[in-house]
C-alpha cells in the first residue's frame, strides 16, 4: 500500500510543478507589451547570448571539422568525397546544430539563469520586490525568458554556420576535396525551407523549453544553498533530457516518412 | 475585541488599567497559520498604532518574520483577517493589493540590495519604478535619502563593497525612497556589531519621528528594542504571551516573559530539546 | 557605462547572427529558391514510379524548375499518379511535353525529367491541373535483368 500512497503522491506533486510553470510562464509573457523591459532585455541578452557566443562558435567550429574527417573517411571509399559538403551541411543544420546549441546553452546559460535567480530569491530580492509593489515575474523573469527565446535561435544559426565552415576548413583546405563541389554541391541538395528553417523552428521549440525549465527551477528553488545547487543541475539534467526527446519527436514530425 | 469600529479606525486598547485612544494602523484579528502541518500562529489578534513603534519579541525559530510576510499579503492566513486601514489585505485583488503595498515597505533582514546595481540604483528603483520623477529629481531624492541614513559618500558603491551594517543602512534608505507609511523590520538588529547596531536604533527612532511612521519591529535583541519600542507583543509556543508598553513588560510577572527578557538558559522553554531520560538512554529502554 | 559596452556587444551579436543567416542563404541553401514564390501543379501518371519521393527534384536538362509535391495512387486504374510543382517562370512548356523518372548517376536521387516537346500553332502549352500524357516510367533494376535473361534464352 506505501509504495501506491507514494506514486500517488508523486503524480500530485508533478502535477503541481506543472501548474505552477505554467503560472510562471503566464506571469512573465504577460509582461510583453511594456516598453521598460526592452533595455532589461537587452541587458540579459548580453547574458545569455553574448557571453554563450565563444563556446558556442567554437564547438561549432569543431564539430564541423570533426563531422567533414569522419564524413571524408567513409566517402572516400565510395568516391564520393564530393558529397562531403551535404553531409556536413545537414547533419548540421538539421540536428547538430539545434541540439547542441540547446544542450550547450542549457549547461552555459540555462544553469547561470537559474543559479541567478535561485540566489535572488535565497537573499529575499524577490520577496522586497513584491514588498516594493512590483511583480518579480515582470521585472526579473520575463526579461530573461525573453532573451532566451531570441538568443538560442540566433546562436543556433551562428553555430550551423561556423561549423559548415569548419567542414570546408578540413575537407577543403586540409583533405583537399574540390572547394567547387563542396559548395556547389551542398547548395544543390541544401533546402532552405526544408533543411534551415526547420533547424531553425527546432531551435525556437528548444529555446522556449530550455529557458522555461532554467527560470522555473530558480523560480521555484528552494532558497537554501543545498537547493540552488539541486535547481541548478535539475535545469541542466531535464532541459538536456527535454532537447534530446523533443528533437525525435520534432524530426519524426519534420522529416519523417509522408 | 472591542468592536465599536464605526469610526476612522478608533480602537481603544486597554493596557492593564490605563486605557487610551488610539488609531490603528494595522490590526490581526484571529489569525491562523500553518506550514503544511506545522501550526505557525493559533488565533492571534494584535494591534498596530499608527505613528508608533511596536515591537514583536519572540524566541528564533517562531514564524517572526512570517507575520510580516501575512502583512505585506505575501502568504494568506488560514483563518482570521488582517486590516490595513481597515481594509482586510488577505481579500484584496491583486491590483489593490500592490497599490496598498505602496504605502508600506520591508527592510530584510539581508537587505535584499540589488546586486547587479550601485547603491545609488537601488534607491532609485522604486522611484524610477512608481514615479514619473525627472532623473535630476530623483538624483536629489536618492541624495536626500542617503544623507538621512549618513551613506551619500557611499552611492557609488556596489552592495558587495558595503558591510553589514551599511548594506541594512543602504536597504533602509531604500525602504523609505517612496516615503511608506508603515516600514516593517525584519530582525534590523542580528548579526550586528555593537556600533552598527547603535546606528539603526538611532536611525529607526529618528525615522519613526521625524517622518511620523508606524514601525513594526521583529527581534529578539531585547535590550535594543526596548528603548525604542512604544508598545511590545512577544509571540511564543504559536501565541502572544505578553502584551504592553515595555515597562509593563518588564514588571510582567509570567514565566515565560522573564526568561525570554532575562535570557535564562532553562525555564518554560526547557534547555533540552524533549527526549528520552538520560536513564532510558543508557541504560536501554525499560 | 556598462550597460552601453552590453547594448554594443548585443548589437554585434544580432550583426553575426544576420551574417551567418546570410551566408547559409547564399552560400549553402539551394539557390533560385525553388519551393519558395508562386508555382503551379502539373499531373503525370506513371505505370511504375520505382523510388521516387516527395521532394524529389523536377529537371529540365539539368535545370531544376520544381518538386515533387504529392504521390498518390489514382483509385480506378490503380495507376501512381505524381503532382510537380513547377515554378510560375517556366509555365510555357507545350502539351506534347514528356516526362520521365530518370536516375542521377548509378546510385542517386530519382528524379522527373521533363522533356519540351515541339510547339506548333494549335498545340496550347500545359497550365495548372493538366496531365502530362506522354510519360516514361521508373527503370526497374529486377524487370531490366528479367528482360535481358529472357531475351538470352530465346537466342
Amino acid at each position: 500500500m506505501e509504495w501506491l500512497a507514494n506514486l500517488g503522491k508523486s503524480t500530485l506533486d508533478r502535477f503541481a510543478a506543472v501548474g505552477r510553470a505554467s503560472y510562471v510562464l503566464a506571469g512573465s509573457l504577460i509582461a510583453v507589451p511594456q516598453l521598460k523591459n526592452v533595455p532589461l532585455t537587452i541587458k540579459q541578452m548580453y547574458v545569455v547570448g553574448v557571453q554563450s557566443l565563444s563556446i558556442i562558435m567554437v564547438s561549432g567550429l569543431f564539430i564541423g571539422m570533426v563531422m567533414a574527417l569522419q564524413g571524408y573517411t567513409i566517402l572516400v571509399d565510395y568516391g564520393a568525397e564530393g558529397s562531403l559538403g551535404p553531409m556536413v551541411a545537414l547533419s548540421i543544420l538539421r540536428e547538430l546544430g539545434p541540439v547542441v546549441t540547446a544542450l550547450l546553452f542549457a549547461g552555459r546559460a540555462g544553469s547561470a539563469l537559474t543559479a541567478e535567480i535561485g540566489l535572488m530569491k535565497a537573499t529575499e530580492q524577490l520577496s522586497s520586490l513584491e514588498m516594493m509593489a512590483i511583480d518579480p515575474l515582470r521585472r526579473i523573469v520575463a526579461p530573461r525568458l525573453w532573451a532566451g527565446l531570441l538568443s538560442m535561435p540566433m546562436l543556433t544559426v551562428i553555430f550551423s554556420a561556423v561549423g559548415i565552415l569548419g567542414g570546408h576548413l578540413v575537407g577543403v583546405e586540409w583533405l583537399g576535396v574540390d572547394a567547387g563541389s563542396y559548395w556547389s554541391i551542398m547548395q544543390s541538395t541544401v533546402e532552405w525551407n526544408a533543411d534551415v528553417m526547420n533547424g531553425v523552428i527546432k531551435s525556437i521549440v528548444f529555446a522556449f523549453v530550455v529557458t522555461w525549465i532554467a527560470i522555473f527551477k530558480g523560480y521555484d528553488s528552494v532558497p537554501t544553498s543545498e537547493g540552488i545547487s539541486a535547481a541548478t543541475t535539475q535545469t541542466v539534467v531535464y532541459s538536456s533530457l527535454a532537447v534530446l526527446g523533443l528533437d525525435f519527436v520534432l524530426t519524426a514530425i519534420m522529416f519523417g516518412i509522408e | 475585541m472591542p468592536n465599536e469600529t464605526n469610526i476612522e479606525y478608533h480602537v481603544s486598547i486597554t493596557t492593564g488599567n490605563s486605557e487610551f485612544l488610539v488609531k490603528n494602523l494595522i490590526e490581526i484579528e484571529s489569525l491562523s497559520f500553518k506550514r503544511g502541518e506545522r501550526v505557525i500562529y493559533d488565533n492571534i489578534s494584535l494591534q498596530i498604532p499608527a505613528g508608533k513603534t511596536t515591537a514583536v519579541m519572540g524566541p528564533s525559530g517562531i514564524g517572526k518574520t512570517t507575520l510580516l510576510k501575512l502583512i505585506g499579503g505575501q502568504l494568506r492566513p488560514d483563518a482570521g483577517d488582517i486590516k490595513f486601514k481597515q481594509e482586510s489585505i488577505p481579500s484584496m485583488s491583486r491590483s489593490r493589493l500592490f497599490k496598498v503595498r505602496r504605502q508600506m515597505s520591508m527592510l530584510f533582514q539581508s537587505g535584499a540590495l540589488f546586486t547587479e546595481m550601485s547603491v545609488f540604483d537601488n534607491i532609485a528603483y522604486p522611484l524610477r519604478e512608481h514615479t514619473q520623477l525627472s532623473e535630476a529629481l530623483i538624483e536629489t531624492v536618492v541624495l536626500m535619502k542617503l544623507q538621512a541614513v549618513g551613506l551619500r559618500g557611499a552611492s557609488k558603491l556596489m552592495p558587495s563593497e558595503l558591510s553589514g551594517g551599511m548594506a541594512r543602512r543602504a536597504a533602509l534608505a531604500r525602504a523609505i525612497a517612496l516615503d511608506p507609511e508603515l516600514i516593517m523590520y525584519d530582525e534590523p538588529f542580528a548579526g550586528q556589531d555593537p556600533i552598527s547596531m547603535g546606528v539603526l536604533v538611532k536611525l529607526i527612532k529618528e525615522l519613526n519621528n521625524a517622518l511620523n511612521l508606524t514601525s513594526v519591529v521583529v527581534t529578539h535583541d531585547v535590550t535594543e528594542v526596548m528603548s525604542i519600542a512604544d508598545y511590545v507583543y512577544i509571540l511564543a509556543d504559536k501565541r502572544i504571551i505578553g502584551a504592553g508598553t515595555p515597562e509593563q513588560i518588564r514588571q510582567s510577572d509570567s514565566d515565560l516573559v522573564q526568561q525570554f527578557l532575562q535570557g535564562k538558559a532553562d525555564g518554560p522553554v526547557p534547555f533540552h530539546y524533549p527526549a528520552n531520560t538520560l536513564e532510558q538512554e543508557f541504560m536501554g529502554a525499560n | 557605462m556598462t550597460s552601453r559596452k552590453s547594448e554594443i556587444l548585443v548589437g554585434l551579436f544580432v550583426a553575426l547572427t544576420i551574417a551567418a543567416t546570410l551566408m547559409l542563404a547564399m552560400n549553402v541553401a539551394s539557390k533560385g529558391s525553388v519551393g519558395q514564390g508562386e508555382t503551379y501543379n502539373l499531373y503525370a501518371k506513371f505505370d511504375n514510379i520505382g523510388g521516387l519521393k516527395v521532394r524529389s527534384s523536377v529537371k529540365v536538362g539539368g535545370v531544376t524548375i520544381g518538386r515533387v509535391e504529392s504521390i498518390h495512387l489514382d483509385p480506378e486504374d490503380f495507376t501512381p499518379v505524381v503532382t510537380l510543382s513547377i515554378v510560375k517562370q517556366y509555365n510555357a512548356f507545350p502539351e506534347t511535353s514528356s516526362v520521365s523518372i530518370l536516375t542521377s548517376g548509378l546510385l542517386g536521387e530519382q528524379y522527373v525529367g521533363l522533356q519540351p516537346g515541339f510547339s506548333i500553332d494549335d498545340i496550347e502549352n500545359l497550365a495548372e491541373g493538366d496531365y502530362i500524357a506522354d510519360t516514361k516510367s521508373a527503370l526497374v533494376l529486377e524487370d531490366l535483368i528479367g528482360q535481358f535473361l529472357f531475351s538470352r534464352d530465346n537466342d
